[in-house]
């Protein structure tokens, strides 16, 4: 019964869309397909959307896992306000994110300005910006429970054994740590490629250099180009696919080797 | 290494948990420290591996003041009740840690470590288990796997935290004696906390019973269960029975009436005993109640009996009486303690 409703529901929210998607490209023909995929501009725009969401998530999992690290260990006052804030980027329209992140980093912002004549945003370093803001929760969220439950005696045992701070950091607490940190990782990159509504404020989508998948995939649609939007589309469908299914796969390889993540 | 705690107080919060304790350790002594929950035991565990630090006085290793040493300095080797193994490493990984860890000028090279960590496995009689997980082990191993973990870095003494705590009681029990002839066979320093008396009687050199932050009594498992020195000690080692009496020219006097034992001095105090040094008898002069329940245990026979107590809820004693002249249920029965010990209020 509840297989059946597991994948009724799948199929209605997931599958038919995604099916649907395919039935479309395939329209194209290897051909077309093939031509869309080796046109430099999707080219390009592959790389700028999957390039930054991979830096992107990269950030994340080093400062999300140090905020994480604050919140579980340290009482501060504030803290849980903080704690509460770090939802914010899941409840925040992302173009209001989008717009506030251009007008602090755009050239004449308050902090764009500091840094000219380099300029932040309208270039992919103010994508990864904005994709930073988007993928944090997704790594604190992830890690946090996994860092309330770890045992501290492990951690003094270590000490005992004349292992130093850093020391156990490196080589006790984050070796357990590692498949939290991929889930995070994953769940950040995920949305990072998909992430469209903050991005295209602060991106400057300049084609060949800041111009993201999603918006090539509404360009072609403003054009009636539906194939070559579903092509796009597909492209960025297997790269995702394939990547989140190598994570899981290492995820479940560390969970094979010490016990539940 | 010999250890001497002098004058230690910890407070947490202002609340102490250890109040003046004072203990000495001899080199090669296995200690176990006894005591209810709260009574400070694992904080004194603590502080002697440097994992807290006493808020007034001194931890000496041997002759050297340890007090203000970092627990990585101090070289003990701590085993916790939960094993604390590191998950992602293998048994081998565990048991190497502390000597890859060393700076480089004093870690051994690779192949040494390699060699020391299957001698250790040998001694923990695990030889073959190095590349298991510890979630591939069975409690008693993972605990096993703890102990070899602390070894390696040749600690200068041994710390347990309850130990077997989180064993079944068989394993419990093979532990308990597998860590005797292992203590006797390397000669370390041990210090064990432990709750279960049973334990710490049967393993220990020296008990050291623990009540409420401070040291009951210090000595051997005989000293302890024989002569109690004082009534918490007396009634958390072992059965006994507790009744109020008073000492009036050379006689025990229980509810105004003489119990037929001596005893020198003028006092009121709490009379107790344990249900196999008693006697029963015939004589007036003795303690009498009604037996409420008579239970067989193992190889003795225990009668409960209630004991009036004008109006207030009666006096419960538990004796041990002949294992083949049950006594009847409701008889009345008399009886004298044959040893006892009065503290005065």
């Amino acid at each position: 019964m509840m297989l059946g409703f597991s994948l009724a529901y799948l199929s209605l929210i997931i599958l038919i869309p995604v099916a649907g998607l395919l039935w479309r490209t395939a329209g194209l023909g290897w051909d077309g397909f093939f031509a869309v995929l080796a046109d430099n501009r999707t080219l390009k725009a592959l790389y700028v959307s999957f390039g930054t969401a991979f830096l992107a998530a990269l950030v994340n999992v080093v400062f999300g896992t140090l905020v994480a690290w604050v919140l579980t260990r340290y009482n501060f006052p504030g803290r849980r306000l903080i704690d509460a804030m770090v939802d914010l980027p899941f409840a925040l329209p992302t173009a209001v994110a989008g717009i506030a992140l251009a007008a602090l980093y755009a050239p004449n912002g308050w902090v764009g300005s500091l840094f000219m004549p380099f300029r932040i945003a309208f270039t992919p370093i103010g994508i990864v910006i904005a994709l930073i803001f988007i993928g944090l929760p997704f790594v604190v969220r992830t890690v946090q429970p996994v860092m309330e439950e770890l045992d501290r005696e492990v951690e003094e045992v270590a000490a005992t054994l004349g292992a130093n701070r850093f020391q156990t950091m490196t080589r006790v607490i984050l070796p357990g740590l590692t498949p939290a940190l991929m889930t995070g990782f994953a769940l950040a990159f995920a949305r990072g490629v998909g992430e469209y509504g903050s991005v295209i404020f602060i991106a400057g989508n300049i084609p060949y250099v800041s111009e993201i998948a999603p918006l090539l995939i509404v360009i072609r649609l403003e054009e009636f180009n539906y194939a070559g939007a579903t092509a796009v589309a597909t492209i960025m469908l297997i790269i995702s696919f394939v990547m989140l299914f190598v994570i899981n796969f290492i995820q479940a390889w560390s969970r094979g080797r010490y016990g539940n993540g | 290494m010999d250890v001497t705690i002098n004058k230690i107080r910890k407070e947490f919060e202002r609340f102490p948990a250890l109040n003046d304790v004072s203990l000495k350790i001899a080199s090669g002594e296995l200690i176990a420290l006894l005591g209810p929950s709260g009574s400070g035991k694992t904080t004194l565990l603590r502080l002697i591996a440097g994992l807290d630090f006493p808020t007034k006085g001194e931890i000496f290793f041997g002759d050297e003041d340890a007090s203000h040493h970092s627990v990585q300095e101090r070289n003990v080797g701590f085993v916790f009740q939960h094993y604390a193994l590191f998950r992602h490493m293998t048994v081998a990984e565990n048991i190497g840690f502390g000597l890859k860890v060393r700076p480089a000028a004093t870690r051994p090279a690779k192949a040494e470590i390699r060699r020391r960590v299957s001698d250790l496995l040998d001694m923990v009689q695990l030889s073959g288990l190095e590349k298991r997980y510890p979630n591939q082990l069975s409690g008693g191993q993972r605990q096993r796997v703890a102990l070899a973990r602390a070894m390696a870095i040749e600690p200068r003494i041994l710390l347990l935290d309850e130990p077997f705590g989180a064993l079944d009681a068989k394993v419990r029990k093979e532990l308990r004696r597998w860590l005797r002839e292992f203590h006797d066979r390397t000669g370390h320093t041990t210090v064990f906390v432990t709750h279960d008396q049973e334990e710490a009687l049967e393993l220990a050199d020296r008990v050291v019973v623990m009540s409420q932050g401070k040291i009951e009594q210090v000595g051997s498992a005989d000293d302890v269960y024989d002569r109690p020195s004082s009534p918490f000690v007396f009634s958390f080692i072992g059965d006994s029975t507790q009744l109020p009496v008073e000492v009036r020219q050379g006689a025990v006097l229980f509810q105004g009436e003489a119990l037929g034992i001596a005893e020198p001095g003028e006092r009121t105090g709490q009379l107790f005993f344990r249900p196999e040094d008693v006697e029963l008898t015939e004589a007036r002069d003795a303690l009498s109640g009604k037996v409420t329940a008579c239970r067989r245990l193992a190889g003795t026979r225990i009668a409960e009996i209630d004991i009036a107590n004008d109006g207030h809820a009666p006096y419960h004693v538990e004796i041990e009486v002949p294992l083949h002249a049950p006594v009847e249920l409701g008889s009345d029965i008399r009886f004298r303690p044959t040893r006892w010990k009065i503290f005065a209020d």
